[in-house]
């Protein structure tokens, strides 16, 4: 029973690794005052882009790389249609997803057939012996080291008050001599960065492949995520355990002899459903960032 | 120290953007100290001296005012809020006045608020500080204290560009005053020796600023020294059927949960036909919530609200008009749909008026319109989107809407804020021939001219509770303002 | 040092000719884009085009092809526009649509011997009754608690792709062969032509009476003009007498019907049988077509036969060319961002001014 209890936190931590990251990610474009929904089509296009530079060069930490690299160019892009043009966020960002879930699949047709997919040399386990602490490496990162620094950087630096400022009130930051579109760019490239890299660990770490539709709605859930923490860092890293504990739940329940008249659907669903309840029980009458959907000109 | 007097639209605004990097200009060439400069954004501006207090504050409201300060010049890596902390000591002992550096921003109040704004500037070394409009948000007493925070300044050296169009304050405060006019510098004086109106023909063309109601004896100390006086307005305005002996809108008890306190705290007032009530107050003191209550957007949280004795409390914005209260409030695009045509906007308080069938009765809608622009002499089409309508006529558009259904009471919030002298006047002008017609008015202003020039009584709002009720003829700035201020009853 | 770069500055009043002229700018662009991709798999991208614009428009048969596959994406397209023109993000038509293929199916499973004339209607109305319930708890979440619909409504796409599944290989699961798809629904249950002896079912007429009525309804009536209101600015609206909450509420709930129908007259008239793969996607590609036809009900229906067409075509080209039909896909995806990426430039025109480019727009 002891045993089962510390799987499961470990595979709480394993599964919240993926959504922490692109959580983090989606808070800091918001928090820079724009709604990033590429985040899906970004870790799509991380988890398949990170695959198949694994693949072909032999190394998943090239593929890491590569996928941040994807990342990167995800985000500015969105960044360039929101920031540059002035785009609705909202299409903006939906047909961002779209068209790097078109891309992706139409290379993976183009490369495997409708075949099966190979399987890639994947992340190795730390301290694959000891139960909780047999993590992946990333996982340790993603928690000791990249949401610290989030944390740290949005409240204490130079950087983390101008995005916060162009985010709330990029009149004010303009006055301030703040460039409120360079910050935003930076904002989305590492925003993609990070969902970028959530989306590798799916395929180079959990998975070590690539299927169809790998990502099945992640990043809404992020999405979700961030509005349930109201944008405070340490809240959407606890949303994202909570998330991923309820997925935890449901794999060691469906195993489980007592819960073998449940489908295996409806448990999948769980925490989908768990967020929204959540969404609902929480997110009432939110305070926004204040320049939130808005494009910035000098009028 | 240099004042800059124009008359809304007279391109005020346009030059102090250009000269803060906000706007660019098409040819022309600035020079400080002597060196011509090129300033195409604020962080130009900021490296040559250049500090700015903006009508709207450029304030990043959840932060800390040490925040603020630091954003601009911040680099990249790690904060130093320490030394932030000094600065924005430092800077409020050059002007004379103290201040917490770890508020939140929007915890201030709005004469704070704007110290912040000097602060930044201050910390950041400016040479030249350019004030615009700075008082029109501040009570008396906070003025004083800001003309002697800005003398403070100007004897330590440094320079002053004060941008207003209100003539008292111009005389007061400046040693050479520019009069701007459709985007010209007409003259340069010296203000000792220049008379308000002089200086008013400077600006507007002629000798008389605005309108007054002509039982206006007493001249205050303000500008309504040089306003035209009209008594029954030249409009055809048929007198309403409303009861004499009754208020004509009664307000008991009114109760709205805000943020922190109540935003509004048990308000009671009551308007009779053929009365202009004035309510007083610097913004943020419940004016908003007030308005919007009254005009059915938000509900309070306990109270009534009666026009011509139906209860609307908490009522949907159309019960509101449909029992007989006009409504023009001072964020017009919060009032008409810019993307919607002028025609459209027109009928949208009484759609179902309008209809044949199950259609729009769109020849119906059209003479409608046609008719309000008429008599509104509102600048534009029917079919024209409202979007492309200046501020006066837009307010047009809110104006005509509002009067076509001769509603019994009106509630009328800085209805010309941002308005040219012209607009202003026509404005000013339909509300007194409502008033001569019968209705009641109550008027939301944080123009103390426009309400001693307008009100029959006027009460002051602090802290969402009405402190202070004045007859017009005992109402002074001076006495209204220790009310505003929150002082006890003058 | 004086240098020039462009910049956007805002122009008065557009010229006529000027979004017509973008829109052919956006199509150059995609064709441009897309062109690496296609030579990549091996094809000209000439011929490619060839195929997925004009070849499915030569022949009879691939011409009702198209009408095919364009009929699910005119039902999404109509809902996602209604919704978004009143200002609800409906971003959940796929799962609206996928609710809507449910209850249609429920029908079909569990009355199979129910009369032509009043099985296909019951299936109909139930597949709306289920869009509009799936619709429901995002409406509700947002006129009550100013909940985001855009989240809400994006997460239950998956729960309700998963409640799919979950039937299909639990209590629906094909009783012959065991596969995961349904029995086949009653005799009375298949879709009526569109015309005497046409493959085109009666769900393409629905859809375009739907159109007109959303067409006149947003242009003539009053309840239109309010949505309008609402969608263009909610505050105004809410001021000046709009039931603002009534709009967005009616609208969601609208939207909803239209999609869960979407989803019902793909179940009754293509195969008879729920599967896994009944949507696809259509759901999002609405949001495509609804913002390519410029939220406006004609718009919508000249969208939705484009890609219905461009759809076809790569269904035709991954057959000929062995190009992976994704592409069908990877165009409309690009088409939409091309065309609202050009259509910003409407408003603005380019100049030259001295200063350096701080990649932001001044006007």
């Amino acid at each position: 029973m002891e045993l089962a209890y510390l799987a499961l936190v470990g595979a709480m931590l394993t599964i919240a690794t993926p959504l922490v990251l692109a959580a983090l990610g989606e808070l800091i474009c918001e928090r820079a005052g724009l709604l990033n929904l590429g985040i899906e089509g970004t870790m799509y296009a991380g988890a398949f882009g990170g695959f198949l530079v694994a693949i072909e060069s032999g190394s998943a930490w090239t593929g890491l790389v590569a996928a941040l690299g994807i990342g990167l160019l995800a985000g500015l892009f969105v960044g360039m249609l929101a920031i540059g043009l002035g785009v609705n966020q909202h299409v903006a960002g939906i047909g961002t997803t779209l068209l790097l879930i078109a891309c992706c699949d139409f290379i993976n047709r183009l490369k495997y057939g409708a075949g099966s997919v190979p399987k890639v040399e994947k992340f190795q386990q730390l301290f694959a012996d000891i139960p909780l602490a047999s993590q992946y490496l990333l996982t340790y990162l993603t928690f000791l080291v990249i949401a610290p620094v989030v944390f740290v950087v949005l409240r204490s630096t130079g950087f983390g008050l101008r995005l916060r400022a162009v985010g709330e009130n990029p009149e004010a930051a303009d006055a301030a001599g703040v460039s409120v579109a360079a910050t935003r760019y930076a904002a989305m490239a590492v925003g993609g960065m990070l969902m970028a890299a959530g989306g590798a660990f799916l395929t180079l770490a959990i998975l070590g492949s690539f299927t169809l539709n790998i990502t099945n709605g992640r990043g809404w859930v992020c999405i979700a995520l961030v509005i349930f923490a109201r944008w405070r860092v340490v809240a959407a890293v606890l949303g994202g355990l909570l998330f991923a504990f309820v997925d935890a739940l449901q794999l060691q329940l469906v195993i489980t002899p007592e819960f073998s008249g449940v489908p295996r659907e409806v448990m999948i669903a769980l925490p989908y459903v768990v967020v929204i309840g959540a969404l609902a029980l929480s997110g009432r009458n939110l305070t926004y960032p204040g320049a939130y959907l808005q494009p910035y000109r000098r009028s | 120290m240099h004042a800059l007097l124009g008359e809304n639209g007279a391109g005020k605004t346009t030059l102090m953007r250009i000269l803060y990097g906000l706007s660019r200009p098409d040819s022309g060439t600035i020079s400080i100290g002597g060196e011509p400069v090129r300033i195409t954004s604020p962080a130009d501006a900021i490296t040559h001296g250049i500090g700015m207090v903006t009508q709207h504050f450029s304030l990043v409201g959840p932060m800390t005012v040490t925040d603020n300060v630091l954003l601009a010049g911040a680099g990249v890596g790690r904060l130093d809020r320490r030394n932030g902390r000094r600065l924005v000591v430092e800077a409020a002992e050059r002007i004379g006045v103290g201040i917490d550096p770890d508020a939140r921003v929007d915890r201030l109040s709005v004469g704070e608020q704007q110290r912040v704004e000097i602060l930044k500037a201050l910390s950041r070394d400016c040479r030249v500080l350019i004030l615009d409009e700075p008082t029109a948000v501040l009570v008396p007493q906070d003025i004083e204290s800001l003309f002697r925070s800005i003398r403070r300044l100007t004897d330590a050296g440094m320079g002053v560009l004060f941008i207003s169009h209100k003539l008292r304050e111009v005389t007061t405060i400046s040693d050479r005053v520019s009069v701007l006019r459709r985007g010209r510098i007409v003259d340069t004086v010296a203000t000792r020796g220049a008379s308000i109106p002089q200086l008013a023909e400077l600006m507007v063309g002629r000798r008389t600023v605005g309108v007054r109601r002509s039982d206006r004896q007493t001249m205050h100390d303000t500008d309504l020294d040089a306003a035209r006086s009209i008594d029954e307005p030249d409009l055809e305005v048929d007198a309403l059927d409303v009861p004499v002996d009754r208020p004509i809108l009664s307000i008991r008890g009114l109760r709205l949960a805000g943020p922190s306190r109540n935003a509004l705290d048990g308000i009671e007032l009551t308007v009779n036909p053929g009365e202009i009530v004035g309510v007083a107050g610097v913004s943020g003191n419940g004016q908003t919530e007030l308005v919007q209550v009254l005009s059915g957007v938000r509900h309070p949280d306990a109270g009534t609200i009666e026009v011509n004795q139906t209860d609307i409390t908490g009522a949907a914005a159309a019960d509101v008009i449909a029992a007989g209260l006009g409504r023009i409030t001072e964020d017009r695009h919060a009032c008409v749909v810019p993307h919607l045509t002028v025609e459209q906007n027109l009928v949208l308080e009484d759609l179902h008026r309008f209809r044949r069938g199950p259609f729009l009765d769109k020849r119906a809608i059209r003479a409608h319109a046609s008719e309000l622009i008429e008599r509104f002499s509102i600048k534009a089409k029917p079919e024209d989107p409202v979007a492309t309508l200046s501020g006066g006529n837009t307010q047009k558009v809110l104006l005509g809407r509002a009067l076509s259904r001769d509603p019994l009471a009106l509630v009328v919030s800085q209805p010309t804020r941002g308005l040219d002298v012209g607009a202003a006047e026509f404005v000013h002008t339909q509300l007194i021939a409502r008033r001569a017609a019968g209705a009641g008015v109550l008027l939301i202003s944080e123009d103390l001219e426009e309400l001693l020039a307008l009100a029959d009584r006027i009460v002051v709002i602090y802290e969402g509770r009405l402190v202070g009720e004045l007859p017009v003829a005992d109402a002074t700035p001076e006495r209204l303002g220790l009310l505003m201020a929150g002082e006890a009853a003058a | 040092m004086r240098t020039f770069v462009p910049q956007l500055v805002q122009r008065g009043r557009e010229p006529r000719w000027l979004a017509p002229l973008l829109v052919v700018v956006a199509v150059a662009l995609v064709y441009v884009a897309t062109a690496a991709p296609i030579r990549a798999a091996g094809a000209n991208p000439a011929a490619a085009y060839e195929r997925y614009v004009f070849t499915p428009l030569t022949s009879t048969s691939s011409l009702t092809e198209v009408l095919l596959a364009a009929t699910p994406i005119l039902f999404t397209g109509l809902a996602v526009a209604v919704a978004f023109r009143s200002g609800y993000y409906n971003i959940g038509a796929e799962g609206q649509f996928l609710a809507g293929a449910v209850g249609a199916s429920f029908a079909g499973l569990y009355l199979p011997d129910l009369p032509g004339p009043l099985a296909v209607p019951v299936a109909l109305l139930l597949g709306a009754a289920a869009g509009v319930a799936w619709a429901l708890l995002p409406a509700l979440l947002r006129v009550n608690f100013r909940i985001d619909e855009v989240v809400t409504t994006l997460l239950l796409n998956p729960v309700a792709l998963l409640g799919v599944q979950g039937l299909l290989n639990g209590p629906w699961r094909n009783t012959g062969s065991g596969f995961p798809v349904t029995d086949d629904f009653g005799a009375g249950y298949e879709m009526p032509p569109a015309a005497p002896g046409a493959r085109v079912h009666l769900g393409l007429v629905i859809a375009v009476v739907i159109a007109v009525v959303i067409w006149v309804v947003l242009a003539r009536t009053a309840t239109g003009l309010r949505v309008r209101a609402v969608g263009l600015s909610p505050a105004a609206a809410g001021f000046s007498g709009v039931g603002v909450n009534r709009v967005l509420f009616g609208s969601a709930l609208v939207s909803g019907g239209i999609a869960g129908l979407g989803g019902a007259s793909q179940v009754l008239g293509v195969g008879q049988q729920l599967t896994n793969e009944v949507s696809g996607g259509y759901g999002y590609t609405g949001i495509v077509v609804a913002t390519l036809g410029a939220l406006s009900a004609v718009g919508v229906v000249l969208v939705a036969l484009l890609l219905g067409d461009i759809t076809v075509g790569a269904q035709n080209a991954s057959l000929v060319l062995q190009l992976p039909p994704q592409m069908g896909d990877i165009i409309a995806a690009s088409l939409l961002l091309a065309v609202v990426s050009v259509l910003v430039l409407r408003r603005y025109k380019f100049r030259l001014r001295p200063g350096r480019f701080t990649g932001e727009q001044a006007s």
